[in-house]
This record gives C-alpha cells, sequence and structure tokens, in this order.
C-alpha cells in the first residue's frame, strides 16, 4: 500500500465519521481546545487551566446561545 | 536564561523558567508543545500539542487533504494559508508542494487523477477519473495533491450553467466535498492561530495576574457596580 492510498484511505474514513454527523457537533471540539488553549496562556497550574477552560467554555456557549437566541426571534419576522 | 517569577496569595510562588525564549519560540512554531518540551513544561506541552494537532490534522481529514494548500495567484488567493502556517512543519508540505506545481509539474502524493478541461466530454471536466469512468483514457490529466494548488487554471467568473458549478478543479472541490472544504479550512486556521498563542506563552510565559493587578481589576469591577 503506497502513500497515496493510505491518505486516501484515513481522508475517506474522516468523512464517514463527519458524515454521520450533524453540523452544530463540530462547535464543541472547537470549544474544548480554544478553551484550553487560552485557559494555559494564562495559567501554569493544570489544574487552574482547567478551571478557566471551563469558565471560558460555558462564556463561550453561554454568548452563543444568546445569539442563537437572537436569530431566532429574527426568523419570526419572516 | 530568564526565570519569572508570579508571587502567590497563598502558598509557593510560581517560577517559570525560559530557557532561551527566542529559541523555545521557534521550537513552538516548528512543532506545537516543542517549545515547551525544551523549557521542561511538560504537562503544557502535551496540551498545546494534543489541542493544535487534532485540530489541525481533524480539519485537513475533513478537506480530503485539499484545504491546506499555497496559493497566490490570481483568482485564487488562499490567505487561509497564512494562518494554516502558524502550526509550523505540519503545515510546510504545502510549500514544498506550490514549488514543486509551479510551472505545471504534477505534484508529489497524489491523491486522484481528474479529467482536463479539454476533455472530450464537456461534462467530465474536473471530475475525478475512475475505473468505472475512465473510458481507456490516457491522455493527459490534472492530478490532486496532498496539500497541493489546485491543478489546471482557475476561472474564478466561469460558470457550468447546467450544474453552477465553477470550471475548475477549485470549484469541483467545493462542489465534491461541500461544507466539509469550509469547515476543514477553518479548523485549520484556527489550529495555526491557536499555535500563536501557545507559542507567545513559550517566548513570554503565562499571563498570570500579579496580586497587585488582581486587586485593581477587581477594585475596578466594584467602581462599575
Amino acid at each position: 500500500m503506497n502513500m497515496s492510498t493510505i491518505l486516501d484511505h484515513s481522508f475517506a474514513n474522516v468523512s464517514l465519521l463527519a458524515g454521520m454527523t450533524p453540523r452544530i457537533w463540530y462547535a464543541i471540539p472547537l470549544i474544548v481546545v480554544i478553551s484550553l488553549v487560552y485557559g494555559a496562556t494564562r495559567h501554569e497550574n493544570l489544574r487552574e487551566i482547567l478551571i478557566h477552560a471551563f469558565r471560558s467554555a460555558v462564556w463561550v456557549i453561554g454568548f452563543m446561545s444568546i445569539i442563537f437566541f437572537l436569530i431566532w426571534v429574527a426568523g419570526f419576522w419572516n | 536564561m530568564p526565570e519569572i517569577v508570579y508571587p502567590q496569595e497563598s502558598g509557593e510562588p510560581i517560577v517559570v523558567d525560559l530557557q532561551d525564549p527566542y529559541w523555545a519560540a521557534f521550537l513552538a512554531w516548528i512543532w506545537p508543545g516543542a517549545g515547551h518540551f525544551y523549557q521542561r513544561r511538560f504537562a503544557k506541552g502535551f496540551l498545546f500539542m494534543i489541542c493544535v494537532l487534532s485540530t489541525f490534522f481533524f480539519g485537513l481529514g475533513l478537506g480530503h487533504g485539499r484545504v491546506v494548500y499555497a496559493s497566490f495567484k490570481k483568482g485564487d488567493m488562499r490567505w487561509q494559508y497564512i494562518c494554516q502556517l502558524g502550526v509550523g512543519a505540519p503545515a510546510l508540505p504545502a510549500i514544498v508542494q506550490s514549488m514543486k506545481t509551479k510551472n505545471g509539474n504534477d505534484p508529489y502524493w497524489v491523491l486522484c487523477e481528474r479529467f482536463p478541461a479539454d476533455y472530450s466530454m464537456p461534462s467530465m471536466a474536473f471530475r475525478t477519473i475512475t475505473p468505472e469512468n475512465s473510458n481507456g483514457y490516457t491522455g493527459r490529466t490534472l492530478k490532486d495533491g496532498f496539500m497541493a494548488p489546485p491543478a489546471g487554471p482557475i476561472h474564478p467568473e466561469e460558470m457550468d450553467p447546467r450544474t453552477q458549478v465553477q470550471t475548475d478543479t477549485l470549484g469541483r472541490w467545493h462542489y465534491d466535498y461541500k461544507h466539509y472544504f469550509e469547515l476543514g479550512t477553518l479548523f485549520t486556521v484556527i489550529a495555526g492561530l491557536l499555535n500563536l498563542l501557545a507559542i507567545y506563552d513559550a517566548f513570554c510565559g503565562p499571563a498570570i495576574l500579579t496580586p497587585a493587578q488582581r486587586e485593581r481589576l477587581e477594585s475596578k469591577h466594584k467602581k462599575r457596580r
């Protein structure tokens, strides 16, 4: 099996997984990694990083929910 | 060897030894987390490496290995690559591919071959060649390479009237991979930008608030209330 075939098979597997996932769920890994990396730039201790990351994630989800609610309400003006 | 001491209200102060910050920043760029390993900050190094690389490779997989490429020509100004380059070495094959395909040469690591623009059946132009649809075609083909720019000319303004698809390889990628192409681009761009934060952390240390800064911030909040 050459390099191109291996790459092609790997991408096909990711696509198969992606095809089964509703689009909104793609936000979850992004929120997790962004919160963790941001938390890690503000603390050195792993416990504090996780606490900060959790707070950031809650803040991001809250902010996204407000935007979602506003767009959902705006939809009634159609 | 700059050493930063962060005084804490309770307990031991946090001491971060940045070693040579310039070298650490370079290592952090070339491989996410490597700068922190050099500074012996292993937990953070692993955290940055896992977060940045998993995001990057997941995005690359979503975009079938085509979303990270270096192209700065008219009609295909891939500004996203500047952000993706923040990941360092994992994004560098795109530069190799760009140089290899510059004069119309075939890329390394070919993922698939496509019918050329002047193929006798126009509806098949830019489509992937498979054993079922090849009809024994042996002429010149357009090759999609791993992290290679789209092969063939780019026509941003031309659309196929029947399929409403751009009549070039890039347009075909968007048509074939749909929103995954954009999602893959987004994931890889975010991975590159996140690594910039990791590089900053390796160069300057964490932006921990000192007790005096914290006090100032809290008094500001109180005033607002």
